[in-house]
């Protein structure tokens, strides 16, 4: 299948802030000249969770001779919006703005980002659309941010980090996914960290690729999280992402999940059905990266195994290095969930795509 | 509520489950005293003044209660003296040795605090107290028991000694260490201890638990029962993710590992991954020579309890082909809530020489068990 003339829905593709000074002209008066007093316009706010230089980071092919991947809208244009044709784009900004201790100074550099987006990006490609940042540990912010945002449909999901201070699930969040449920906004959930917590209970990891590889044990803690403390019940018509959480893990959560929950169910007795229901209805998650097994007939079976063909959206994952070309559809996926794939399942999650 | 969640019946049942390996079973005390008869005066006096310290705010009960009384124990293993599930020998044998005439049940004691104790002294003490009373209590009582040597591995040269102590004693069959610890297991400061296990040809069980004090995810600490009981999924992988990625297995090219309580259905999607990951950045772990899930095949081992239910059974049998059938070994977890029956646990009708491995033949040569 040519990918290109499918235009397909690519709902995960990653802008770099290039450097903190360029947020400036997009904060009130009190926090450019903030951030100016105390320096940090000169640092660079990137996550540990991404190292911009780790090779899994930036395909090779798409890394630009100087400054961060992903940075410039030309390069965005060339190695997405070009070969792969999408109808749409969804942009994720990952960035250190989301975590900042201070409350204050994460919600005002979050809508700086926001704004960012839309003058820089939104405005310069009609087939861009992008995840509304916020300071997802401070509820209240998070909400005002939503709220300021959600008049321009050009955003379209609201973006969290997997791992932060608190699972989520907690009850704290749940204003946010009550704001994102007013405007028709899912909660992406992508992988990383604040690293307020060690990355699993075994504590604090040597190198980078456990780092990497825990996200999925991560996402399986978010789902976790999720349906036991009854967001799906709360919120009955809030979808989530999974970006860039892997993909095969899912199968094997689901039957641990189900088991567990038949054994202990009256602690949570709001859960009247399976786990494995709700995240079927609910959730959803990206394709890049797969984690495919190596025999190409093996990843019929674990979509077999996942069971419900409205779960998965394409994403190439841009500029992160999964795939060479535009191979971004994993090998041996049926051809009968490829059209649902590429387009209609993003239509079905995200309402503002419409 | 009452509601039938699961109308389903075993596709099959397996008649040949008798004389199996049990790869878990959880001794505990009649009374907390009766580990004070292998400790010296020092510390049954700071047992009785000071007791355990660990990591969590609650100092004896757990931080995430079961839903069973005894914190999780099956309801009908309460002896009939009133004792706790799993420290009446005579009940163990009718409920679960003679039923199903265990071959070898392999002890795996969850008790005496003696692996997150902050106290490494006291961990230490608690360790070989617990190890004398797995010999006195269980073992030369009834010789299909199988010991485990527990250790404090905070406390490196103790733990070293004990494990030597303990070699060539056939009473014991593995080192028992907690994965959830202060820091991954494959981190460097451990590996004289997993040398020390290899050259003494101990296997280690890594039996779900711990008291590191780490949240149960990386996410934070969960609210539930519910999210704690598959949280140990989580350590398990990344456990798994440690041992591999920091080099212990090429370092120690002989080290066995046995994962027990963690069910086992994640394991091949984790390797997928593993190598995947591997692939892009190989340049930050270069002492790994081969693949991530070749280390995994060739040096770990899996029990099968809490057994995972795939909502289509055949698809249990694709997923062991991918583990491997020599590495998948049957677990009871006896008198836990959820202990798997071996003659329903698996809900697909297994090639008899499956069976023959998963229930007996692979643990007996790992163990080396006649």
């Amino acid at each position: 299948m040519q990918l290109s003339s499918t235009q397909p829905i690519d709902c995960d593709v990653h802008l770099a802030v290039p450097s903190t000074r360029v947020l400036l002209p997009y904060l009130e008066d009190y926090w450019r000249e903030h951030l100016i007093r105390r320096g940090i316009e000169n640092d660079n706010l990137e996550l540990s969770s991404y190292p911009p230089n780790a090779p899994i980071n930036c395909r090779p092919d798409w890394r630009p001779p100087t400054g961060l991947p992903g940075s410039q809208f030309e390069q965005l244009r060339d190695h997405v919006l070009e070969p792969f044709q999408p109808r749409f784009a969804i942009c994720n900004v990952l960035d250190g703005s989301q975590i900042m201790f201070s409350e204050d100074l994460s919600a005002a550099l979050c809508r700086g980002i926001n704004n960012w987006i839309a003058a820089e990006w939104l405005d310069r490609d009609p087939r861009l659309r992008a995840s509304i940042v916020v300071p997802a540990h401070s509820p209240d912010l998070a909400v005002a941010e939503i709220e300021r945002r959600a008049d321009d449909g050009r955003f379209v999901q609201v973006l969290m980090l997997a791992m932060t201070e608190i699972p989520l699930g907690r009850r704290q969040h749940w204003p946010i996914y009550a704001a994102a449920e007013r405007h028709g906004l899912p909660i992406g959930i992508h992988a990383g960290s604040s690293f307020r917590n060690p990355p699993s209970a075994l504590g604090w990891s040597s190198y980078y690729i456990e780092d990497y590889v825990s996200q999925s044990p991560g996402f399986s803690g978010v789902l976790n999280s999720l349906v036991t403390e009854g967001v799906f019940n709360k919120f009955p018509k809030l979808k989530v992402v999974l970006i860039e959480s892997g993909v095969t893990w899912l199968p094997a959560h689901f039957w641990r999940i189900n088991k567990t929950w038949r054994g202990v169910r009256s602690e949570t007795p709001w859960l009247d059905r399976m786990p494995s229901e709700i995240i079927r209805e609910r959730v959803r998650l990206t394709i890049q990266p797969f984690d495919e097994p190596p025999e190409e007939h093996d990843v019929q079976t674990i979509i077999e195994e996942i069971g419900c063909d409205e779960m998965l959206l394409f994403s190439t994952d841009y500029p992160h290095w999964h795939f060479e070309g535009t191979d971004a559809i994993p090998p041996g996926l049926p051809d009968g969930l490829l059209t649902k794939l590429l387009v209609d399942n993003a239509l079905a999650t995200y309402p503002r795509l419409s | 509520m009452n509601m039938t969640v699961m109308d389903r019946k075993p596709e099959a049942i397996n008649q040949s489950y008798l004389g199996f390996i049990d790869c878990d079973v959880h001794p505990f005390f009649k009374s907390p005293d009766e580990f004070n008869a292998f400790l010296p005066e020092r510390w049954r006096e700071h047992r009785r003044t000071i007791g355990g310290r660990t990591r969590v705010g609650l100092a004896k009960a757990s931080n995430y209660p079961r839903m069973s009384p005894g914190n999780g124990q099956r309801m009908d293993a309460w002896p009939p003296d009133g004792t706790h599930p799993g420290s009446d020998l005579p009940f163990m044998q009718q409920q679960l040795l003679d039923l199903f005439n265990v071959s070898y049940g392999l002890l795996a004691p969850l008790v005496g605090g003696s692996g997150g104790e902050r106290n490494v002294e006291f961990g230490a003490a608690m360790a070989t107290a617990t190890n004398e009373w797995q010999l006195a209590r269980w073992c030369d009582p009834d010789p299909r028991l199988k010991a485990a040597v527990l250790v404090n591995v905070e406390h490196q040269s103790a733990a070293i000694a004990e494990i030597e102590k303990r070699a060539g004693d056939r009473r014991f069959v593995q080192v028992q260490i907690p994965p959830r610890g202060l820091e991954p297991l494959g981190r460097r400061r451990y590996w004289p201890i997993l040398e020390a296990c290899a050259a003494n040809g101990f296997p280690i069980s890594l039996h779900l638990g711990g008291a590191g004090g780490h949240p149960s995810t990386g996410g934070g600490h969960p609210s539930f029962y519910h999210e704690e009981h598959p949280s140990y999924v989580q350590s398990m992988q990344t456990l798994v993710t440690s041992l591999v990625c920091e080099g212990v297995f090429e370092h120690i090219p002989n080290l066995k590992i046995v994962l027990v309580e963690g069910g086992f259905a994640w394991l091949p999607a984790l390797c997928w991954r593993l190598d995947r990951a591997w692939k892009r950045l190989h340049a930050e772990v270069p002492f790994l020579r081969q693949k991530p899930s070749e280390y995994v095949r060739q040096s770990i081992w899996v029990t099968t309890q809490p057994i995972e239910e795939p909502e289509r059974p055949r698809d249990m049998l694709s997923t062991l082909e991918w583990i491997g059938i020599d590495r998948v070994m049957f677990s009871t977890d006896y008198p836990h809530w959820d202990q798997d029956d071996p003659r329903y646990a698996f809900k697909v009708a297994l090639p008899e020489e499956w069976k023959r491995k998963i229930y007996s033949e692979n643990a007996r040569a790992l163990y080396q068990l006649e």
